[in-house]
């Protein structure tokens, strides 16, 4: 078992960009005190967060809305830098799937996938091989061609897995994107992260839906205000996590 | 070679997408691509021509020989602040180098202005002007370096753009100095003698008085092809400092 996520000491913390948000005119005109603000008013939205995921295993993140869990999908699929602590990544991962996707809104679906489909690791010609499977997953039906302002959260979660579902990931990050789509294609998801795993992808999937994650999930951990609370086998986490949102 | 095939790739699907989503219409943006710079023109001819009443030899292309390759920087410029603004969604999920898009939009620019080439011939004709055997290495040459400056402040505007969204507004304010700034609507030689070897300060101006040496006297001059080079090639470094320096806070800000 070799690992391919390792996380040491890592804190994540935002400087605040209100301080930016006047704009350059404001900045330089307020300049000392602008850079104060940048420098010491910062949100703390990880602290010193450790733990190691080995090669295929299934790991849930779980934690009430704002602990930290997109910020610690963000630092895995590398598109966040941690302040102090390391992230090792040491396999290819998928692109951070959650809710609107990394698409464009005056596209359509099929040209979406196009774009998407290159900006995620295929090359055209992959793309192009796979373009029906993917469009025959999303079952989209005639919206396939229309610009993808015009889908539902449920439709545009469609989209985006459905490609993913065609990637060969080595580690597959799902944020929170099952929950929209509709019970049937749900079930169709969660059979194909089954057969991820089966075929040893390494899956971290953040989700509410406690089900979900015993389904698909061996391990589980639980992030409180932005700390580590409780890192284990998923049913023991799910216990301690279901408890306390009932007793806090 | 993967690497460089993985490159193509991207790059070729981001134009694809501009072209998309920038004109709807392909021939639209071609014949937009002509009108624009055009109409500029034609703005221009009659308030110098007709009534100030510059007295300029062949003074349609003395104006387009410049206004068509500032038609090019000033559009590349002024759109550069959305580049990664209007692409939050890739940005913010996927890992890909993301000093293509900057590449993508102003190597779309700068085919736009080689569309618009045809016309600066048109009228090299209509005044006789010498097809000399400057153009060939010329075009391509001052186009590059161009391509060079655009890409470099497309990156660091966009790039800044993020942290500072009203950047935009002081870069239009600028370009309109700028304009009044580069010999563009007058010669480099129409400049008081006093002031005239400050003019190539401006890195805008030595390489649009290659562009209208080239056209105009079908030559080139190695002074202000050297000099725009050496500026481009501090452009090219300047931006990517900022570039590297913001890169990794982008997916915090959008
Ligand atoms: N780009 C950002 N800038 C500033 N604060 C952020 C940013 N992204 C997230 N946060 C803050 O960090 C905390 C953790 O956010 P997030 O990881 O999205 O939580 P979760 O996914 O667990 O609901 C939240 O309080 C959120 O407001
Ligand atoms: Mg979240």
């Amino acid at each position: 078992m070799s690992t391919v996520i390792r996380f040491d000491s890592v804190s994540k913390h935002y400087p605040r960009y209100h301080h930016l948000s006047g704009g350059i005119k404001n900045f330089l005109f307020n300049l000392p005190k602008s850079i104060r603000g940048l420098r010491e008013d910062r949100f703390k939205a990880l602290e010193e967060i450790s733990f190691s995921i080995n090669s295929g295993e299934s790991v849930a993140f779980v934690g009430r809305n704002g602990a930290g869990k997109s910020t610690t999908l963000g630092l895995i699929a590398q598109v966040l830098k941690p302040t102090t602590g390391q992230v090792t990544v040491s396999r290819r991962v998928s692109p951070l799937l959650e809710l609107g996707g990394g698409f464009h809104p005056d596209l359509s679906g099929i040209e979406n996938i196009q774009l998407n489909g290159v900006l995620m690791g295929l090359s055209r010609k992959q793309v192009k091989s796979r373009m029906e499977a993917i469009i025959d997953f999303a079952e989209l039906g005639e919206f396939i061609d229309q610009p993808i302002r015009t889908y539902s959260s449920g439709m545009l979660s469609r989209l985006g897995f459905s490609v993913i579902a065609n990637l060969d990931p080595e580690i597959l990050l799902i944020d929170e994107v099952l929950a929209v789509g509709d019970a049937s294609f749900q079930e169709k998801c969660l059979k194909k992260i089954s057969e991820f795993k089966k075929s040893g992808v390494t899956i971290v999937l953040v989700s509410h839906s406690e089900n979900d994650i015993l389904r698909v999930c061996d391990r589980a951990i639980w992030i409180e205000n932005h700390r580590l609370r409780m890192d284990g086998p998923a049913g023991d986490v799910m216990t301690g996590y279901r408890d306390s949102v009932s007793h806090p | 070679m993967n690497e460089l095939r993985r490159y193509y790739d991207i790059i070729f699907v981001l134009t694809q997408k501009e072209l998309r989503t920038r004109y709807k219409n392909l021939g639209l943006g071609y014949i937009w691509s002509l009108a624009n710079p055009l109409a500029y023109s034609a703005v221009y001819y009659f308030v110098f021509k007709f009534v100030m009443k510059v007295k300029v030899d062949c003074f349609p292309l003395f104006l387009i020989s410049a206004l068509f390759p500032w038609q090019w920087f000033s559009n590349s410029v002024g759109v550069a602040w959305i580049t990664y603004l209007g692409n939050a969604p890739l940005i913010k999920k996927v890992i890909f180098p993301r000093n293509l898009l900057p590449f993508v939009v102003s190597f779309q620019d700068m085919l736009h202005f080689l569309a618009s080439v045809p016309i600066i011939f048109l009228f090299m004709a209509i005044y006789s002007k010498p097809f000399t055997w400057w153009l060939i290495p010329g075009i391509p040459l001052l186009s590059v370096i161009q391509f060079a400056y655009t890409y470099s402040l497309g990156l660091a505007i966009s790039s800044v753009n993020l942290f500072f969204r009203d950047l935009e507004k002081l870069v239009g304010v600028f370009m309109t100095f700028l304009f009044y700034l580069t010999p563009i609507v007058y010669s480099s030689d129409m400049v008081p003698e006093a002031y005239r070897p400050y003019t190539v300060l401006n890195p805008v101006a030595p390489l649009m008085m290659s562009w209208r040496l080239l056209f105009f006297e079908g030559r080139m001059d190695p002074g202000l092809l050297g000099l725009s080079v050496v500026y481009g090639i501090l452009f090219l470094v300047v931006s990517h400092l900022i570039y590297r320096k913001l890169v990794w806070r982008f997916a915090e800000v959008l």
